[in-house]
């Protein structure tokens, strides 16, 4: 808690830019965080993610995908409980254990072929759903981009993550890293494609960054935001 | 006779625009022609998927662009600052942003093409004007990405002046970018800046072959 009240007074004390954007008081503190998260892309997760992508057979890397991905459905599934869809969740439900039985621990996502489809939610989007507006945009160390509401959720994600509870910590810490690897190696593609689209990519990523989050509250069927 | 005529009907295929009464075509239908003729091209396309990306670009040149309203997205992206430009810069603030788009274009084709796409059914009612069409990409182990163009019908057919990524619009996502160029060095400089990142990109594509 006192961490919390520590770091909220820093992000005071940094947001002091004249001409901002008024969805980013903290820039000062983001971009600082920003230098720092593409510096460690820059010399370690990205040249890591590309190793393991040029070594690691594209089946291989699906089925790392395939695993991972059904160990997060139960908690997307409670998420979409707790914002009211009762079916989505039954369905998150249903993805994990046809997975993890017939699917082989998840390795293959039979769930998908018989016809339940695959979510992307967390806490962040469910505390939207109930109302929560996405508050300063706010870039963390090595997750990146969020927003204070976005912040929160995650440290509930983080909390309620499985991987948490495996032990021996060697062997957790393994598949967190194996994880970050996996997830970052698919955003290669993206990540460059970004690289070429923006002129300035700070405003370009935070720009992205909060409409994605915004279309995802709304499962993609936010309402339109009128061009003048 | 026999001999020549795969290459005659190869060339005429090449001569042939692409729908050739396109203003009487669906937009749905055309997002879905388009999409699939030209990710099958890239497919058969060695030197394409060798990382040519010139010739990757005079694809879509030929196929996809013609169905982009180049004026409008650029409008679009610039907002209020649209009304500070001067004709001629407006001309070539939509070339240079033209540019820009079809290179990021054909990354993002050169990167994704080998997926399964799912066109979705059109929702809109069969005299409306302007209507979103939905395509989503799917990935292994992942939800599918969802990708809506946004067009407008106009007398030369149907037109995309929006193309949402994941719930992102492209021009939105230009909008304050734009808007802080325009605010911190003007029109001119906004020109300049587009005009030097599609020479950065241009050269990176030429030193990587």
């Amino acid at each position: 808690m006192r961490f919390l009240a520590a770091l909220l007074f820093l992000l005071a004390g940094c947001a002091s830019t004249a001409e901002g954007d008024p969805r980013d008081p903290f820039e000062g503190w983001n971009r600082g965080v920003y230098k720092f998260n593409e510096k460690f892309d820059d010399v370690l997760a990205r040249p890591v993610a590309e190793t393991y992508q040029d070594f690691v057979p594209r089946e291989l890397r699906d089925r790392v995908r395939n695993f991972f991905g059904n160990l997060a459905d139960p908690f997307i599934g409670v998420n979409n409980l707790l914002q009211g869809k009762l079916s989505e969740g039954v369905e998150d439900w249903a993805r994990f254990f046809f997975n993890t039985t017939i699917g082989l621990l998840g390795i293959h996502d039979v769930a998908t072929e018989l016809g339940f489809e695959k979510h992307n939610e967390d806490f962040g989007q469910t505390f939207g759903r109930w109302g929560a507006g996405p508050g300063p945009y706010l870039i963390l160390p090595i997750l990146g981009s969020s927003n204070v509401r976005d912040g929160l959720g995650t440290a509930l994600d983080i909390y309620a993550d499985p991987m948490g509870e495996v032990r021996p910590i060697d062997a957790r810490n393994s598949l967190i890293v194996l994880r970050g690897t996996q997830v970052r190696a698919d955003l290669l593609d993206a990540s460059r494609i970004l690289q070429e689209a923006a002129l300035d990519k700070y405003v370009f990523q935070r720009d992205a960054y909060l409409q994605r989050r915004r279309s995802l509250v709304y499962d993609g069927r936010a309402p339109r935001e009128r061009f003048e | 006779m026999n001999r020549a005529a795969p290459a005659l009907l190869a060339l005429s295929g090449l001569l042939l625009p692409l729908p050739a009464q396109s203003a009487d075509v669906a937009p749905d239908a055309l997002v879905k022609t388009v999409t699939l003729e030209v990710v099958a091209l890239i497919a058969r396309d060695k030197e394409i998927k060798a990382g040519n990306r010139a010739k990757l670009i005079s694809l879509i040149d030929a196929k996809v662009l013609p169905h982009f309203n180049f004026e409008a997205m650029t409008q679009l992206a610039m907002g209020q600052s649209w009304r500070k430009a001067a004709p001629e810069q407006k001309r070539r603030l939509v070339g240079e942003f033209k540019t820009l788009l079809v290179r990021t274009y054909a990354s993002a084709l050169a990167a994704y093409s080998d997926q399964k796409f799912d066109f979705r059914p059109l929702r809109a009612r069969p005299n409306d004007t302007d209507v979103t069409v939905q395509v989503r990409v799917l990935q292994q182990g992942a939800q599918p990405v969802p990708i809506d163009y946004s067009m407008e019908k106009t007398p030369a057919g149907w037109k995309v002046y929006d193309v949402m990524v994941g719930g992102v619009s492209l021009v939105a996502n230009y909008r304050t970018e734009f808007n802080n160029v325009v605010r911190d060095s003007g029109v001119e400089g906004l020109i300049k800046s587009l005009d030097s990142k599609n020479r950065s990109l241009e050269a990176a594509g030429a030193a990587k072959k």
